[in-house]
């Protein structure tokens, strides 16, 4: 079976802190990446898809075109949809729709950022945010951050569901066995569910070791026609189902258990006529162990309430458990460049469809993975992006 | 006397003039859709559920209960950001304020109280009314 689109070329940037960079340059550096990799060159790539972390987004509507102008790019389409974390597994089914259009063969997207550089405390302070939207009087004056925001989501799903800080904290030692292999890896060491419950508590219910790090860098990728695809000396990486929904706060009557997975998870099954039994590998946005715990239930690898028990004793753990999850040590121990985690998420599931994963963490005969992020705030609004990955 | 949280202004708009100033008159407002008889919150001029514009402000009891919070530690003065779930049916984001920050448990009877921000707009949060 042909897929509309293949994912042909990646790259992880692997500095973790770069001062000595700029944020466009990391973005030249990130594309420049993933075209080796793919064995094409920027001559090729006729569309180009980026969000808010481009260079000059500063500049509402005009900053992807002044990081297209910075790069060279001669491209006949582009988009430049946001929506934070998750929008780079949106940029791949949207350019697997453009190219299946006919509106493009070659399709770039980058992600770059340096928060440490720029010394931002990212977890604990507001982050710009127009103070236009709609809810923000509503909402400002309380002062919700990323960390707090996230706690408010824990907290609840601990009250219904009985889930405890030792469960979450099986995510964040999953990722820690993976990062041990990882050289590029922020944090390396290994831990136990007693480190994460013994870090210091940042926001009720989150401890220090159940929020991913803070880094610099990015990372590209470059989707392509199938007749493009067939022309490169790669392992065949399809596309095989997408979605991507909102989440929102209803007027008031909210559900903080929940996320937009609900949605964009049954729709990509669907499409790609798969189920979550099927899948062999999941990279999971783990900006904090919570987000991970509940886009699983929502995505159906178990029930909702479920992800407690679902998560224990090291079954995100590859070569241990049954699901194994961001090999690669997730943002939780490896990377979470600019903030966000939808970049490197796809770029370890391919990896794993190639067999290009490290041999302590790759998973065996990996045919089938999903990817799944949420960019915004758990407890409240966001966008949650879905894509269903097949080697062929 | 213990440093006290900045509570930024709230940037109000055309639209939530009334939200406001009923605040700094000691009422909190939420909104009615007389259209599907629901309530919700943020107040805004149509309503959420069905996008009828017959809407109006009623004013909550000012009673509630936590649905979540979360105390923010890694800050100079630490804070609890919560929802608390209106007698009216509706959540809505605020501060939990006036007790003991590590005694607040989901499902605490609170009432409303306001303070107020840097430039001086009452702000409507809420108190536990049984942690004594």
């Amino acid at each position: 079976m042909t897929s509309r689109a293949y994912i042909s070329g990646i790259y992880e940037h692997p500095t973790r802190k770069a001062d000595d960079k700029s944020l466009a340059q990391l973005h030249a550096e990130v594309a420049r990446g993933a075209l080796a990799d793919a064995g094409l060159t920027m001559a090729d790539v006729d569309a180009y898809y980026c969000a808010g972390d481009v260079a000059g987004w500063d500049m509402p509507g005009t900053g992807p075109f002044s990081m297209i102008d910075y790069l060279g790019l001669n491209i006949r389409h582009l988009d430049t949809t946001e929506s934070w974390g998750s929008s780079y597994i949106n940029h791949v089914s949207a350019a697997a729709d453009a190219i299946a259009a006919g509106r493009c063969q070659v399709a770039l997207i980058t992600l770059a950022g340096r928060p440490r550089a720029e010394g931002a405390a990212t977890g604990t302070a507001p982050r710009a945010r127009g103070f236009s939207a709609a809810e923000a009087q509503f909402e400002l004056p309380y002062g919700p951050v990323v960390t707090n925001l996230y706690g408010l989501s824990a907290m609840r799903h601990m009250h219904e569901f009985g889930t405890t800080s030792e469960q979450l904290a099986w995510i964040k030692v999953a990722a820690s066995h993976h990062a041990q292999h990882n050289p590029h890896a922020m944090l390396r060491d290994v831990v136990t569910v007693e480190d994460v419950v013994n870090s210091p508590m940042i926001a009720d219910p989150l401890h220090r070791m159940d929020c991913c790090v803070v880094s610099d860098g990015g990372g590209a990728l470059i989707v392509v026609s199938p007749e493009v695809a067939r022309t490169l000396n790669k392992p065949m990486v399809a596309i095989r189902g997408s979605g991507y929904s909102p989440q929102t706060t209803q007027g008031g009557w909210i559900d903080l258990t929940k996320s937009g997975a609900v949605i964009s998870g049954p729709r990509a099954f669907a499409e790609a006529g798969v189920a979550p039994a099927d899948i062999k590998y999941a990279s999971i946005y783990d900006s904090f162990t919570i987000t991970v715990l509940i886009q699983l239930e929502d995505l159906g690898f178990c029930a909702k309430g479920e992800g407690g028990r679902f998560v224990s004793d090291g079954r995100l753990i590859a070569g241990q458990g049954g699901l194994p999850v961001n090999t690669d040590g997730g943002g939780l121990c490896n990377n979470h460049p600019s903030n966000r985690g939808g970049m490197t998420k796809v770029i370890e599931a391919v990896r794993q469809l190639r067999r290009q994963a490290h041999p302590k963490v790759q998973v065996d005969n990996c045919d089938l993975a999903l990817v799944h992020g949420t960019g915004g705030a758990l407890a409240g609004r966001h966008g949650s992006a879905t894509l269903i990955l097949e080697r062929e | 006397m213990s440093k006290q949280r900045i509570i930024p202004d709230p940037v109000t708009g055309p639209d939530t003039r009334q939200y406001w100033q009923a605040a700094n008159e000691g009422t909190l407002l939420i909104g009615n859709c007389t259209a599907c008889a629901r309530t919700y919150f943020y107040p805004r001029p149509h309503c959420p559920h069905c996008f009828s514009d017959k809407v109006e402000l009623i004013p909550a009891k000012g009673g509630g209960t936590v649905y979540s919070f979360s105390i923010l530690r890694r800050v100079e003065v630490p804070y609890c950001l919560a929802y608390v779930t209106l007698d009216e049916g509706p959540s809505m984001m605020t501060n939990i304020v006036e007790c003991d920050l590590h005694r607040i448990r989901i499902g605490d009877r609170v009432r409303l109280v306001f303070h107020a921000s840097a430039g001086g707009q009452a702000v409507p949060m809420f108190t536990p009314t049984g942690h004594d």
